[in-house]
């Protein structure tokens, strides 16, 4: 062996057991960074890139090894989301799972993903019943759902008023996106009307909701006590101007978690003041993860949107950033639980099934008091699905959570979500699995 | 009853709205025969160009719209330098198609030049309900819509008088009636297409401005052009008055479908009955309520 064999001999020996491992971990984003949803896909864009990006810089990927995103724009499309899926599954080692950010985008996906074996992560959103793992092994939508969601609503509504029994004869109006994602908690709410008592009066609004006097005239003329909305988008600036417009109480109207940004207040001004909005994590900037994705990210000029920096900590990028780190913890379980660096979307899948983020992981991961802790198995797909409510502080432009994370009513929700999923098994004749 | 008042003066403001965006349309159609797809667009560029002029400069509002109109202007000779004079004598629907495309480019500009976040837009007009109206009477009735209202008024105002009494207006009137006609007698084609697409940009920053101090100024604006349609088909698509006219008639149809006839047919029915109530229009008027009659002979 002469001395330029033993160099390059010593050189390739380093680059197989150096940190550097060639293997990358393909993570296709779809995302909307243009059209009328832009200004809500673009927080949520950069949260979920920039902490891949933070793992890649920081800690050198997942378990050693690097992920590559491959971004696709959806434009909240639901037909160039579906292309975006068939164009990128088979990128770099193939796709090893998708969060498309769209609940029309879902449903189009879950037989594609069913028949390819990559999971669909759809976080708080999609497909409802897909809670139900022995129907819908491919679909997760842990940490909770939108019937979850809805259940925190009315339990929100009646505590203010006093207790359960205190709801009947009350109104409840849902203002919502007349699409997929807005008519999701309909059946829920239609159950609980009819269980304690209320009225639920249903005023949807055409996409993208840029027009909504009807709506507000006739919660004018209807004054119901409450206003849940299911609304993305410019829906929600509007509707919380028309809102503050038409003096309704701010503090008795509660968007979804897709309706309590900073984008969805800011335009209203000072009458915004107290809208409340369902949450499952914290708003702002104060962890340290934060401070390590400015510090490796921004600061290290790896940033995907570097003009972003003075924006992160902003609801919809929490939300983009905690779907990464729920996603990054499925896939390194996975590797663990196959014992490999170069897991396949099936490994992933067991990895999102064994999925467990308790608040001391959390805390380790550099989010303490973040959020609650989560935890994946066979049968259900949604996770602890606790809510929080935030509230809107027009003056210091900020959120803060002000209740405790309420449980979900599963008496409630269980039913329709064994009743959904079992017509959703018998049309695609799909057997339920067995679940231990 | 109080209530059917409320829902009719909201229609009518809605109306209003609409109206400001087909002005636009009619303008370079009345001008050009062009059907200008990317009125909309036109919209959202100038109001995203007017926040960004007030954010990024600092400018104070009477500044940054002066600033927004010439950035209009200058637009306008850009769209006639590169784009309207290569394509004279091209068949209606190449223009169309140029407009199309046209819309997407601006978009693009846009996105480059202020980004695609929601900006707040703040040039002093008057928000919330009409406080009046709402104490002494219980009537609902917003502010922001009253100043669109009378903003429409005073724009066709000026753009009648624009049309009738002044040279341009003119010339405008008659390239409208027939270029070749109005090329023979050395009105320059040219030159009214900057003229009129520039007229037709300032009313497009109008339109930004009151749709954007409605729901702050994002891309959906863009799809405003889509409840002008309508506003169009019934009031013509070379009338003004009809412009107003057709925006009202809208208006008031579409709110009173939705209240009315929305939670028997499961509602958010108002865009679609927009478009319905032209269609049944044009059966009976083709050429819209204020459209010009086309007889040609074969």
């Amino acid at each position: 062996m002469n001395l330029k064999q033993l160099t390059l001999g010593l050189a390739a020996a380093a680059a197989m057991t150096g940190s550097a491992y060639a293997y990358e971990l393909t993570v296709p984003t779809l995302d909307y960074r243009t059209g009328p949803y832009a200004p809500n896909g673009i927080p949520f864009a950069n949260g979920f890139s920039d902490y891949f990006t933070l793992l890649n810089e920081r800690d050198g990927g997942i378990n050693g090894v690097k992920i590559k995103l491959v971004p696709c724009e959806t434009s909240y499309n639901t037909k160039k989301g579906v292309e975006c899926y068939e164009k990128t599954k088979n990128a770099g080692n193939g796709a090893l799972f998708y969060s498309p950010l769209s609940t029309g985008m879902t449903y189009q996906l879950i037989p594609k993903v069913t028949a390819d074996g990559i999971p669909l992560y759809t976080m708080g959103y999609g497909r409802t019943s897909a809670a139900n793992g022995k129907v819908f092994k491919w679909v997760f939508n842990v940490p909770m759902t939108y019937w979850d969601g809805a259940t925190v609503a009315v339990q929100y509504a009646a505590d203010k008023s006093g207790g359960m029994d205190k709801l009947k004869g009350k109104k409840i109006a849902l203002v919502y996106h007349n699409s997929a994602y807005g008519k999701e908690p309909i059946r829920t709410l239609e159950v609980m009307s009819k269980k304690y008592g209320f009225e639920l009066k249903l005023l949807p609004v055409d996409h993208p909701g840029q027009e909504q006097k009807a709506t507000w005239l006739q919660i004018r003329r209807d004054r119901p006590d409450w206003v849940f909305m299911w609304g993305w988008g410019v829906m929600n600036q509007v509707a919380i101007k028309e809102a503050a417009s038409i003096r309704f109480p701010m503090d008795h109207f509660i968007g979804v978690w897709w309706s309590g940004s900073e984008n969805d207040v800011l335009p209203a001004g000072a009458k915004a003041d107290g809208y409340k909005a369902l949450a499952f994590h914290a708003p702002g900037a104060d962890f340290p993860l934060h401070k390590d994705i400015i510090k490796y990210v921004y600061d290290g000029g790896k940033a995907v949107d570097p003009s972003y920096k003075d924006r992160v900590g902003e609801v919809l990028y929490n939300r983009g950033l905690v779907n990464a780190l729920w996603a990054a913890e499925a896939i390194r379980t996975g590797m663990n639980i196959h014992k490999t660096k170069e897991p396949t979307a099936a490994q992933v899948r067991d990895g999102f099934e064994a999925l467990d983020v308790s608040e001391a992981r959390l805390k380790e991961l550099g989010l303490p008091g973040f959020t609650f802790g989560v935890k994946v198995t066979c049968a259900n797909h949604k996770g602890p699905g606790k809510v929080a409510v935030q509230s809107w502080d027009a003056k210091a432009k900020k959120w803060s959570i002000v209740t405790d994370f309420y449980q979900p009513m599963d008496d409630i929700t269980g039913p329709l979500v064994e009743e959904d999923s079992a017509k959703f098994a018998k049309e695609n004749n799909i057997t339920p699995r067995e679940c231990k | 009853m109080m209530f059917l008042l409320e829902a009719t003066i909201s229609g009518l403001m809605a109306g209003v709205m609409y109206s400001l965006v087909a002005l636009g349309f009619v303008l370079i159609f009345k001008a050009s025969g062009v059907f200008n797809f990317a009125q909309g667009v036109m919209a959202l560029f100038a109001g995203l160009t007017l926040v960004g002029l007030m954010e990024k400069f600092s400018l104070p509002p009477w500044a940054a719209i002066i600033a927004t109109i010439a950035v209009m202007i200058l637009l306008a000779w850009l769209i006639e330098f590169l784009v309207l004079r290569r394509l004279v004598n091209q068949a209606p629907i190449i223009l169309f198609m140029a407009t199309l495309g046209l819309a997407y480019v601006l978009e693009g500009l846009g996105d480059i030049l202020w980004g695609s976040d929601v900006k707040l837009l703040d040039i002093g007009l008057p928000q919330g309900a009409v406080d009046w109206l709402l104490d002494d009477y219980n009537l609902y009735v917003e502010r922001l819509e009253v100043a669109a209202a009378v903003t429409a008024v005073i724009m066709v105002v000026v753009l009648a008088v624009f049309f009738q009494k002044t040279r341009i207006g003119r010339a405008l009137r008659a390239v409208a009636d027939d270029h070749q006609a109005a090329l023979s007698v050395g009105i320059s084609l040219r030159t009214i297409w900057v003229i009129v697409w520039s007229v037709s940009g300032v009313v497009a920053l109008v339109a930004g401005i009151m749709w954007g101090s409605k729901s702050g100024v994002q891309f959906s604006l863009s799809l405003i052009a889509l409840k002008a349609l309508p506003v169009l088909m019934l009031g013509g698509f070379t009338s003004i008055p009809g412009a107003i006219i057709g925006g009202l008639i809208i208006g008031v149809g579409e709110k009173w479908a939705e209240i009315y006839m929305g939670p028997i047919i499961g509602g958010a029915i108002e865009n679609w009955f927009a478009y319905m109530l032209a269609l049944a229009f044009l059966l009976v008027r083709p050429q819209g309520l204020f459209g010009e009659k086309i007889i040609e002979r074969i």
